[in-house]
């Protein structure tokens, strides 16, 4: 095994593009596990901890560029504003000594179906910056997963950063686990809802063979809005609309049983958290619209 | 490879370092520095927690030469930081002695926190950062601040009195 340290990060791309199989390494919470139990012996390690502006972030009109070894704490400390279901999944991840390490770059590196952040990228809207000798490039979050630990990389890229969309309303995120730190998702569940344009996202962790968002879901959820008049009236979701859309993001769910619990398990718990998460930001919503209306 | 970093405010060199090696095993068994403990090397138990640059980390997860020219604080550095922090706050600067404990470290003593020692080392360098960070903590503070680190045999109530008892004694100046 070689290790190599680029001091910058064309220094870094340089280095991937001589070296394909090298692995990336910034918070190691993912790829040092896999090299102490022996699962993966690269040829190349590549730390990036010394490239200083992967650490850090800008906050844009529109969205957030996120380096990619933001760790999760700095997120939760400095982005509840602006990314409040990113900040809120990166809460969930792990302990703090991993929050202290890990980052969404390394999430999406991995790109397991039960990387926390992903539920939350999904919802929010975001882009994956990758960059390689050849040029620079936006995937969009929909297009990033293509498989269990695949993602749309070619051998030669890194990811920089993420461009994820500021919160235009209210999000959440909801994880199942067996306590409430150190927990693998069981399932997870995220939901943004964009007044600006009338619609809502949704993004299912753990239970699909990537992370997925709820398309029939979010588009049934979104035409009952609109019929409704809701997002103008800022009135209640009615019981029947919020479990049909409970159940099309049950539908959405393309599970496997496994040590962590089954496939049926998974499919209902995500129903039970899509409403929850919607019964919350609704609520919030409503809270909020009538109160710049003066008619709380 | 070789690194070169700073164990406990002394500059420290480790030679034949394997690239996939992590820092854990680099203080334990290169350095002679067995007190933060080999457990899980998956992150999940904590026993291994050290301040890397003052931040607290698994070791078991850090690459070894992703330390180069950085800053180790392990327990067996924890009296010397904890004199050093309060040092920085009191006119009295006294030396350390040897065998004198950090504050959490004599809690977990008087508390009775500590049973079969294992997770203890770790316990100490998260609960100590805590102490830095946040003087006033409440109940949810110290859990969330030691929810990365396991016991097996405590059932964390002993260790919970140990750091309420350092967060009172830190605020009476004792």
């Amino acid at each position: 095994m070689d290790f190599l340290r680029p001091a910058s990060w064309e220094e870094a791309l340089a280095a991937k593009a001589e070296h394909p199989t090298a692995v990336p390494i910034a918070g190691g919470t993912d790829v040092m596990v896999e090299i102490n139990f022996d699962h993966r012996r690269p040829e190349y390690l590549m730390d990036l901890g010394r490239i200083a502006d992967l650490r850090e972030w800008e906050v844009g009109a529109e969205s957030v560029r996120l380096g990619a070894s933001v760790p999760y704490t700095r997120i939760m400390e400095n982005l509840r504003t602006e990314l409040p279901g990113l900040a809120l999944a990166s809460h969930t991840v792990a302990s703090p000594q991993i929050r202290n390490r890990g980052g969404v770059g390394g999430n999406l590196g991995t790109a397991s179906p039960a990387g926390d952040a992903h539920p939350a990228l999904l919802a929010a809207g975001a882009e994956v910056e990758a960059e390689s000798v050849r040029g620079s490039r936006l995937i969009p979050i929909d297009a990033f997963y293509t498989g269990v630990k695949r993602n749309a990389l070619a051998p030669d890229e890194l990811i920089r950063a993420v461009h994820i969309k500021k919160a235009d309303g209210p999000q959440q995120f909801a994880k199942v686990g067996t306590r409430n730190a150190m927990v693998i998702a069981v399932c997870a569940f995220g939901l943004a809802l964009h007044p600006k344009t009338r619609t809502v996202r949704t993004g299912i962790g753990s239970a699909a063979p990537t992370p997925i968002r709820a398309a029939v879901a979010e588009e049934f959820l979104n035409a009952a809005l609109e019929e409704g008049g809701l997002w103008d009236s800022g009135a209640a979701i009615s019981p029947s609309v919020a479990r049909e859309f409970a159940d099309l993001c049950s539908g959405a769910c393309n599970p496997i049983d496994d040590v962590r619990g089954t496939a049926s398990y998974r499919r209902r718990a995500i129903g039970v958290l899509a409403r929850r998460t919607l019964s919350w930001t609704w609520e919030s919503y409503r809270g909020t619209s009538r109160g710049v209306e003066g008619v709380a | 490879m070789r690194v070169h970093f700073t164990v406990n405010g002394r500059p420290q060199r480790a030679d034949d370092v394997w690239e996939g090696e992590s820092l854990l095993y680099v203080l334990r068994e290169r350095l002679g520095l067995p007190g933060s403990k080999n457990a899980c090397e998956q992150g999940e138990c904590g026993s291994c927690t050290v301040r890397l640059d003052g931040v607290p980390v698994c070791s078991c997860l850090v690459a070894a030469g992703q330390v180069e020219g950085r800053e180790v604080v392990t327990v067996e550095g924890l009296a010397d930081h904890a004199r050093q922090r309060s040092d920085a706050v009191s006119t009295d600067s006294r030396r350390s002695e040897d065998g004198e404990l950090a504050p959490i470290q004599r809690a977990f003593i008087d508390a009775g926190a500590v049973q079969c020692g294992f997770c203890t080392p770790g316990l100490l360098v998260a609960a100590d950062e805590m102490l830095e960070r946040n003087p006033n903590p409440t109940d949810a503070d110290i859990r969330e601040a030691l929810s990365g680190n396991l016991c097996r045999c405590t059932g964390y109530e002993k260790i919970m009195d140990a750091v309420r008892l350092a967060v009172a004694r830190q605020a009476e100046g004792v």
